[in-house]
């Protein structure tokens, strides 16, 4: 497998990880709202509604940054980052 | 003081503006002591924050293509994740989220989830990806990489049909806000807002578009998060709200059980001024299926990542790597504002429903309620209501009525404050919406200039005729959707959701596909994109004129069916025609790489 590929099967195992947190935070835990309301969340807030205020969208926030990081890493392990600039 | 190294400075320059944004606002309220009308105060806000755009505006004019169309690529991440958020929330994202929390609860908290979680698909399959390729608009990058006009054309009427839906809402509210401030009629108002929007971006284009969104993101910023530190600091709520409202969220809890939720009959609602509402869902409980959360959510984080609007943000900064970050830091600047929105919701439905507090205003005598002074104030500007349906003589909850923008707009003054808050307020929204139909114009009048007069009608023409074209249609397009927005055809929210379904139908397929998909060829893309466009406005107008729609989906998520024709087609029709040639494929390669020269040169 060349370089090149070796990288893009890299990159599409990273977009996955990264797909699947996404999901979960996006789309599955709303599957059982009602049931998580019941339980207390951080600060005291009932859980699915914290999770709908501040905890998905939080979440993403980080989610992104730590992709980014990842990505960079894997682009220079393969010495494919750009230089000389940020 | 611009120009030269105007980027090294940028942190100096925006530190300068927000500190004068910050004094501005001190003179205002030792004005307002001094006797200074609630009016003048109100035209003063938007006044001055206007002229300051319209400067900045002016000092970004250039005559450059790369300039004019991705800000010459040189747009550091933070401040482009600051131009991002501004371009980002709406006039609707101001005005009405808020509202819309307030009114609707967890039905309506799937829009805050879907407008956040697209960032992580934007951030993942796209922006980095189109960064590399180099493009100046989105149609731009379906053009090279499918091949042929027919395709780059398909692009731009989707890219037409979602943004303009979009731009008309925002028109209107600027209009809405500016006949407020600055006491003239709606019809006038549109165009006074209008005007506006074309200072910011005529001269400079994106460059110019987008040092004005980050000054309107500082001003948007400042005017929402204020005023909800001083109401929750002020109700004794808390010193930092968003941490601290768990008692409050229980309280309203506990006050929806006492009161109960009473059905008004058809008749006495026929009594409640048009657009008002009043509170008939749970605060903080869990009162939408499944399905129907997800869906909206769905919907919204899919057309986050087709709209052009955004994703055309991500083609201003210097690098590949820069664009990744860049999405992080534009969701960090929305995260604030949005995690901001339930507390302001929260605190201003505690305000007023809570007996035992001195604004509340549930219990009391109608006659008391009615002797108020903002309840008079807001009762005339048609955003708040009581009636006494049952005759009792006290106002019950299911008796009080209110407009969502009234929200943001009143609760400062419900609680309090002084009125220099309100026209600081004014001034958030007028930013808010400002930046975004900026950004919109924009997109349409590039795609237009760009990728149907540059690149199919004249490809000879010279970098001076291409601006000029850009400029004209970028005020043709304004006058367009001023037009429109001041017919008032639909309410601003509803457009607005519309725009991402519109674009999730026609483009997101395309997109995603494109880089993620190399066996993706021209006809499968032009197939996806008309059939995507065409089957989910179709299935809108069958749900509007009276249809049952299926599996769930409403005239709000129509986009999920129609990005699911869009993917069924492309595929198919990918698979039934040639694979894309060599050279194609060997562009998808390089984009996937971020080292190396864009695809497409840098004046182009």
């Amino acid at each position: 497998m060349s370089k090149q590929e070796q990288h893009w099967e890299k990159s599409k195992g990273l977009l996955m990880m990264t797909l699947a947190i996404w999901f979960v935070f996006s789309i599955g835990i709303f599957l059982f709202g009602a049931e998580m309301n019941e339980v207390t969340g951080p600060f005291g807030y009932p859980l699915t509604y914290w999770f709908t205020c501040q905890g998905s969208l939080g979440i993403f926030v980080l989610l992104i940054f730590w992709f980014a990081n990842r990505q960079e890493k894997i682009d220079e392990e393969f010495g494919f980052s750009e230089r000389g600039d940020d | 003081m611009i120009k030269g190294n105007f980027i090294d400075n940028l942190p100096k320059v925006y530190g300068i503006y927000t500190g004068g944004f910050l004094a501005f606002i001190i003179i205002m309220s030792i004005a307002e002591q001094m006797g200074m009308t609630a009016k003048t105060i109100g035209i003063c806000f938007v006044a001055f924050t206007v002229a300051i755009y319209a400067i900045i505006g002016y000092l970004s004019r250039t005559a450059q293509a790369d300039a004019y169309y991705v800000a010459g690529r040189q747009v550091p991440t933070v401040f482009n994740g600051m131009a991002t958020a501004a371009d980002w929330m709406s006039g609707a994202s101001f005005v009405a989220m808020a509202g819309g929390i307030y009114f609707k609860g967890y039905g309506y908290m799937a829009l805050l989830v879907g407008w956040t979680g697209g960032y992580v698909l934007v951030a993942s399959l796209l922006a980095p990806y189109l960064r590399k390729f180099g493009c100046y608009t989105v149609p731009d990058f379906i053009g090279t990489r499918y091949g042929g006009n027919l395709s780059r054309f398909m692009a731009v009427v989707v890219l037409t049909v979602a943004s303009f839906t979009y731009v008309t809402a925002q028109i209107n509210a600027t209009g809405t806000i500016a006949s407020v401030a600055l006491d003239i009629p709606f019809q006038y108002a549109v165009y006074v807002g209008l005007i506006s929007i074309l200072l910011c971006s005529m001269l400079g284009g994106m460059r110019g578009v987008t040092w004005t969104q980050v000054a309107q993101y500082i001003v948007l910023i400042i005017a929402y998060l204020l005023p909800v530190f001083w109401i929750s600091n002020k109700m004794g709520a808390g010193f930092f709200p968003h941490f601290m409202l768990a008692d409050e969220v229980s309280r309203i809890a506990e006050l929806e059980a006492q009161f109960g939720f009473v059905k008004n009959s058809a008749e006495n609602l026929k009594e409640v001024p048009k657009g008002l509402a009043g509170i008939t869902k749970a605060h903080s409980a869990v009162n939408a299926t499944p399905w129907a959360f997800i869906s909206l959510a769905l919907a919204m984080m899919m057309g986050t990542a087709s709209l052009p609007h955004v994703m055309m943000r991500y083609f201003t900064t210097p690098s590949v790597k820069a664009a990744r970050k860049s999405v992080g830091w534009s969701l960090f600047f929305i995260f604030l504002l949005y995690s901001s929105a339930p507390m302001l919701a929260t605190l201003s439905k505690l305000s007023l429903i809570d007996p035992s507090l001195p604004t509340g205003i549930i219990g009391k005598s109608i006659a008391e309620v009615q002797s108020i002074d903002w309840y008079q104030n807001w009762n005339q500007a048609n955003l708040m209501f009581v009636s006494d349906f049952n005759g009792n003589g006290t106002l019950e909850l299911n008796e009080f009525f209110m407009g969502g923008k009234a929200v943001v707009l009143a609760t400062p003054e419900i609680a309090g404050l002084p009125y220099v808050i309100s026209g600081l307020v004014a001034a958030g929204g007028m930013a808010a919406a400002m930046s975004t139909a900026d950004g919109l114009i924009l997109a349409i009048a590039n795609a237009i200039s760009h990728d149907v007069y540059y690149k199919i009608i004249d490809p000879k023409a010279e970098t001076a005729k291409r601006l000029v074209v850009a400029r004209v249609l970028l005020v043709v397009i304004g006058f367009a959707g001023a037009t429109i927005a001041a017919l008032e055809i639909q309410g601003i929210l509803g457009s607005v959701i519309w725009a991402f379904d519109f674009a999730m139908s026609g483009l997101f397929f395309p997109l995603v596909l494109g880089v993620w998909w190399k066996r993706a060829n021209k006809e499968g893309a032009i197939a996806g994109m008309f059939l995507g466009l065409v089957s989910g406005a179709a299935y809108l107008v069958w749900v509007r004129t009276g249809g049952s729609g299926f599996l769930g989906i409403t005239q709000l998520t129509f986009g999920i069916f129609g990005s699911a024709v869009s993917l069924v087609a492309m595929v198919v029709v990918s698979l039934m025609t040639q694979a894309p040639n060599a050279a194609t494929q060997k562009m998808v390669d390089e984009v996937r790489v971020p080292a190396g020269k864009s695809i497409l040169g840098k004046q182009h």
